[in-house]
């Protein structure tokens, strides 16, 4: 089930269909800062696709749907139910009747046709800012197999998030976790993928195995985790196209853990165990180099690069309790920068560059927040029994998290926040669900 | 240290409820599922079984919250482990080290295996040679009690020295 491949990237044709100038004159009132916190969700209407040539309708329904459901998912946007419209569209060409959309307060419409053309649907769309009467930048058309619709409603979906608010998408991303089943004292981990929203859910290992913690490589072809296969914890690397993996360290005595992929995809900074302790190395999966950045009694672990590759933030309990530092990629210049009340665990670095998330431990809670890379601004955005595992949407503007219920039938689930703390939201999986990494944008 | 003295005290009484039951091996309930080795166990009362060290001189210490220090009582249990590896050394171990579940994933994967080390250190500094011993953490993954509370959270902070076959065994 590899959409990357065989998706042969939607071929991005501008239609011809729109006077782009005149678009482009229009300064827009259509427009959300996220950064400010929306409390208003801006009003769209999505008529249903229209179908075009042989198409089944379901297609244009379901597609409909996806793109909506992405959309009022960010808690910015809310949806106008059909019941409420004045007209339909049944014209995907024809001028839009602005009034009519103006009367049920829509301030955004996206219209749209589906149709088929060989062994491919060929999904087209367009964005309208209704109180300005214009269209909102130019109409698209994805074209890819049947079988990836949902990617490509997820690509017209992004494509309205990113008009509307400046920020790049998140919705054409998938999710590696952990699949939980079994009673607590007895869980069974498998390595599972699936979208962004939960859809499409497969399983990358059995159950025999304890597996622990993915990460995916910054092309999403590749998947960093630690298996047990081989009796202690080691870190592997898996390949999404041939589900073939391979241990990365086997040295005697030793435990290797907390994986995660530098920027180039290349280098891997990983936790390795000797006689107790535990420090942060470095292995070039290209030459098989290894080089040890830290050093100590203390544990060193989770490591995570900045988006630019020069640092790495990572937590220590070097002074104690956890806490967090950052470092160049060397090992050098060790900044602490974490100096609250509790522990401080898994720091991830944001894929803006701006921000780090972390989960933290203090006074019987666990919280999911973010601060700033220097350890300034810091803000708690969830509080519950247990909150770990941080990984943020391509476009750092969400986080999700691993959330564990108490007691003898406690279960993990997974979740998403936005960094404001707003729009607290579970992600349904078929059974528990822990330690998720998001992928990137796919293309 | 109030958790400790609990801790061990209910360790004590599990004692008592093994040991008067069992002229038999059964002891996959005390053990729990992940620490049972694949060799026999014999009878408790051969002070040269497995059973014998798993329930009376005790296969098991425990930690403090967030701490890999051996207490008194600790100690004195891995003397007897290192007396009983010294005089039947027909078996090796296998030292587990585990976590509660309250902390993160990776930190208590770390957590364990500090742990470990410490019990492993301990019983080579009472003689037992580095070669029978072997050290492995499963952090917070594998509870054996699983309440949400400390009387179960101090019996999951615990090393275990889980026997195997030593070479000549």
């Amino acid at each position: 089930m590899r959409v990357s491949f065989f998706f042969a990237i939607a071929t991005l044709l501008p239609l011809q269909l729109i006077n782009v100038s005149a678009a482009l004159a229009q300064s827009s009132p259509l427009r959300i800062e996220i950064t400010q916190g929306v409390i208003e969700p801006l009003p769209f209407a999505i008529p249903n696709f229209i179908a075009e040539n042989t198409v089944s309708n379901e297609y244009p329904q379901n597609i409909s749907r996806v793109i909506a459901n992405d959309l009022t998912g960010t808690g910015l946007f809310r949806e106008i139910p059909e019941t409420a419209f004045i007209s339909q569209v049944r014209d995907f060409s024809a001028s839009v009747q602005f009034a009519d959309w103006k009367a049920i307060n829509a301030q955004a419409l996206i219209t749209g046709t589906v149709a088929i053309s060989g062994d491919n649907l060929v999904v087209q769309f367009r964005l309208f800012d209704v109180f300005a009467n214009s269209e909102l930048g130019q109409g698209l058309q994805f074209t890819g197999p049947i079988s990836t619709w949902r990617r490509m409603a997820h690509k017209v979906a992004d494509s309205v998030y990113s008009r509307i608010t400046g920020e790049g998408g998140y919705f054409d991303s998938r999710i590696v976790f952990v699949s939980e089943t079994g009673a607590k004292g007895q869980r069974q981990k498998r390595l599972a993928i699936m979208d962004y929203d939960g859809e499409n859910v497969s399983y990358l290992t059995d159950a025999e195995t304890l597996v622990l913690v993915p990460r995916f490589s910054p092309d999403g072809d590749r998947i960093l985790y630690t298996s047990y296969a081989t009796g202690n914890p080691r870190i592997h690397e898996l390949y999404l196209n041939s589900s073939q993996s391979r241990v990365l360290e086997q040295s005697t005595g030793t435990m290797s853990f907390s994986p995660r992929f530098a920027p180039d995809g290349q280098t891997v900074i990983y936790s390795l165990e000797q006689g107790g302790n535990t420090d942060i190395y470095s292995l070039n999966l290209d030459n098989g180099e290894v080089r040890r950045l830290t050093s100590g009694p203390s544990i060193d672990t989770a490591p995570s690069f900045s988006p630019d590759g020069s640092r790495i933030v990572f937590e220590s309990d070097r002074s104690g309790g956890q806490q967090l530092y950052v470092m160049s990629v060397t090992g050098e210049q060790v900044q602490r920068i974490s100096f609250g009340e509790g522990r401080y665990g898994t720091p991830v670095w944001s894929p803006r560059g701006d921000l780090i998330a972390f989960s933290k431990q203090n006074r019987g809670r666990f919280h999911i927040g973010v601060m700033r890379v220097d350890g300034s601004e810091e803000r708690l955005l969830t509080a519950s029994f247990l909150d770990e595992s941080p990984t943020w949407a391509p476009n750092g503007r969400v986080i999700m998290f691993a959330r564990e219920t108490r007691g003898e039938l406690g279960r993990f689930s997974l979740y998403t926040v936005d960094i404001s703390g707003r729009n607290l939201k579970q992600v349904l999986t078929p059974a528990g669900a822990s330690d998720p990494s998001w992928s990137a944008l796919q293309k | 240290m109030n958790y400790m003295r609990l801790a061990l005290s209910m360790f004590s009484i599990f004692l008592v409820a093994a040991c008067s039951n069992s002229l038999g091996s059964d002891v996959n309930e005390f053990n729990g599922q992940s620490d049972l080795a694949n060799i026999s166990t014999g009878s408790v009362s051969d002070v040269t079984s497995p059973a014998h060290f798993q329930q009376v001189l005790g296969d098991r210490v425990f930690f403090a919250v967030d701490d890999s220090s051996l207490s008194i009582d600790a100690q004195a249990i891995l003397d007897d482990q290192a007396n009983w590896l010294l005089e039947n050394v027909n078996y090796d171990a296998v030292i587990e080290g585990h976590a509660d579940e309250r902390g993160t994933r990776e930190y208590n994967l770390a957590l364990g295996a500090r742990r470990a080390n410490t019990v492993r250190e301990y019983l080579i500094s009472r003689g037992i040679l580095e070669t029978r011993l072997e050290t492995i953490s499963y952090g917070k993954e594998r509870p054996i009690e699983i309440c949400s509370n400390e009387s179960c959270y101090a019996l999951n902070r615990r090393v275990v020295t889980v026997l195997t076959s030593g070479v000549s065994g």
